[in-house]
């Protein structure tokens, strides 16, 4: 037997520790979630019905079950206030990564394009923020951004404007929170695609009198589409459910599916729409959760 | 002559534009966390203030250490159970219920927090768990040690495997063979694993906000209910010393990378 294979079965030994754990805290509590989205809500602690008793016999388990209910899901399909917050959640997610994309591909390319010594050090620049606090990084921006802030005072001093602008609670002032904390997670997908390509192939091209658009549309863009597909995954399935930067820096009259489901959460507390309003989220982000996750691994498992 | 690689205006003009961009907002917001006057947006001079209004914050004070404390729990248990997965899944081969463990690890890194949150709390609530401090150090970790299962595995991965190979061929068993060698190799990603778990726990606000309970506010909660009510300048203190101990995470993270890489091998790209 190889020594790889030796050293295989003690490895596969230390997947208990972990499974057990994703198991209990992963999976198990999506089965809680699915099963109080489909119980009433009450005014009682826990706040919904059903609760499932094992102690009081079969007979209750039964009858248990016979009172779930897809009502919670008919209120979500048929309230404007749910369909408005998901539509909201996926438009403000596309036109986000777009904004991703388009501003972080240069900045990729940039640096794949840096001497080997800068790149390295191009990419610590580009990780560090990363490591600062979301929310540090969203209360810097209304700093900046808020009635009185240093945005206005530059655009008032350049005789800019005239009278200081609203940025605070708006669109415009949320995409920017959004751009800003999830650049990191579209350039560095980018970055290690364009850094690995064989730069031959650009010089191929433009050797045979492509000029550098075409260059570029033919050959780089498309040899890079493997760090675009992680970096938009990366970016969009994380922005549909978003609540902290909508909620400090957009406006409150249309909600994200995020600020609903907390809102139903915490202020109406009723607990089983907020759990049917995450099913659905779920639901949703099935499809780019599971291409997202063969990506993941065939990077990984691929080295 | 093979040519080489000009950068072109266009590169370095959008690099430094990218880069002011996202440093300019923490510059600002530590700049004004020394500014004498109330008014956030009047300069009024250097001054120590603000900290000084922090240190006697009681509320303050307590939930940084719940958040301090959480994060160091959270991030031990996680690099533990983490690398453990990373080994399985770089070095198990097929293993039975494989592609479902490496399902579990990847979906956290991208699912909305507050999915993961809803859900977390759903479960202690039917475990009847007392909601503080074990429960949301149990929440982050479960989200940290997907982040650190994939630090852990990407060194393991470009590591050389014929060294441990080299060690079993010489008559050592699987498990010190990789005490003995893979362990101190992997060990840089294992404390830059530790050191991410770390921040991302000091950072979260959502997860932490479903899983505590009350009297246990953690540093982010404390800070996310200020900062609704408006920009106050100690807040721009608190957030200054978090940074400040984040910076000084990084340096100690990027110090065991160059360790790493140093050792031949590139470091973690996370």
């Amino acid at each position: 037997m190889s020594a790889r294979r030796i050293f295989a079965r003690p490895a596969r030994f230390a997947a208990i520790a972990p499974y057990v754990w994703m198991l209990l805290f992963f999976l198990v509590p999506f089965g809680f979630v699915l099963k109080i989205s489909l119980s009433q809500t009450a005014i009682a602690q826990p706040p919904y019905e059903p609760v499932f008793d094992l102690t009081a016999g079969w007979t209750a388990i039964r009858s248990a079950f016979a009172a779930l209910s897809l009502d919670n899901f008919k209120l979500i399909g048929s309230d404007d206030l749910y369909v408005f917050a998901y539509l909201r959640s996926l438009t403000v997610a596309v036109t986000a990564t777009a904004l991703l994309l388009l501003i972080g591909y240069p900045i990729a390319y940039g640096m794949a394009r840096l001497p080997k010594r800068w790149q390295a050090v191009a990419m610590v620049l580009v990780i560090v923020p990363f490591w600062t606090s979301f929310l540090i990084r969203i209360y810097a921006w209304i700093n900046i951004l808020q009635h009185d802030g240093l945005l206005n005072q530059i655009l008032l001093a350049l005789h800019l404007v005239s009278a200081p602008v609203v940025w605070l609670s708006t669109d415009t002032a949320m995409y920017v929170g959004i751009v800003y904390s999830y650049l990191p997670f579209m350039i560095l997908p980018l970055y290690a695609t364009l850094a690995k390509m064989e730069r031959a192939l650009e010089e191929a091209a433009s050797d045979l009198g492509a000029p550098p658009w075409q260059v570029f549309w033919l050959v780089t863009f498309p040899l890079s589409l493997p760090g675009v597909g992680a970096g938009v995954l990366l970016c969009f399935i994380p922005i549909v459910g978003e609540f902290v930067i909508p909620d400090l820096l957009a406006g409150s009259n249309s909600l994200m599916i995020g600020q609903t489901l907390w809102l139903e959460f915490f202020t109406n507390k009723d607990w089983p729409v907020a759990s049917a309003a995450a099913i659905t989220l779920l639901v949703v982000l099935l499809l780019p959760l599971l291409l997202y996750e063969r990506l993941q691994r065939r990077q990984l498992e691929e080295q | 002559m093979p040519k080489t690689a000009r950068l072109s205006r266009f590169n370095i003009a959008s690099l430094a534009l990218g880069l002011a961009f996202l440093y300019l907002p923490i510059l600002i917001l530590v700049i004004y966390s020394f500014n004498a006057s109330r008014l956030v947006t009047v300069w009024g001079g250097w001054s120590l203030r603000w900290y000084r209004e922090f240190f006697a914050d009681r509320a303050m004070i307590e939930a940084s250490w719940m958040s301090l404390r959480v994060a160091a729990a959270s991030a031990t248990i996680a690099t533990l159970i983490g690398t453990l997965a990373a080994v399985a899944l770089s070095r198990g081969e097929r293993f039975r219920g494989r592609t479902l463990l490496s399902g579990m690890l990847y979906a956290p890194l991208v699912m909305p927090e507050v999915i993961t949150g809803l859900s977390l709390l759903l479960l202690f609530v039917a475990l009847n768990a007392e909601r503080g401090f074990w429960t949301v150090t149990i929440a982050h970790t479960t989200l940290t040690m997907c982040f650190v299962a994939v630090v852990v595995q990407s060194r393991l991965g470009s590591l050389d495997r014929s060294l441990e190979e080299a060690a079993m061929d010489l008559g050592c068993a699987p498990v010190p063979a990789f005490l003995s060698v893979t362990l101190p190799l992997i060990a840089p990603a294992i404390v830059a694993g530790w050191m991410l778990a770390f921040t991302l726990s000091l950072d979260d606000l959502v997860i932490a906000s479903f899983t505590t309970g009350p009297g246990s506010a953690t540093l982010p909660i404390r800070i996310y209910s200020e900062v609704r009510l408006g920009v106050k300048p100690e807040i721009n203190a608190i957030c200054t010393l978090v940074i400040a101990l984040i910076a000084v995470v990084i340096v100690i993270a990027s110090l065991a990378s160059k360790l790493s890489s140093s050792r031949g091998e590139s470091a973690a790209p996370l």
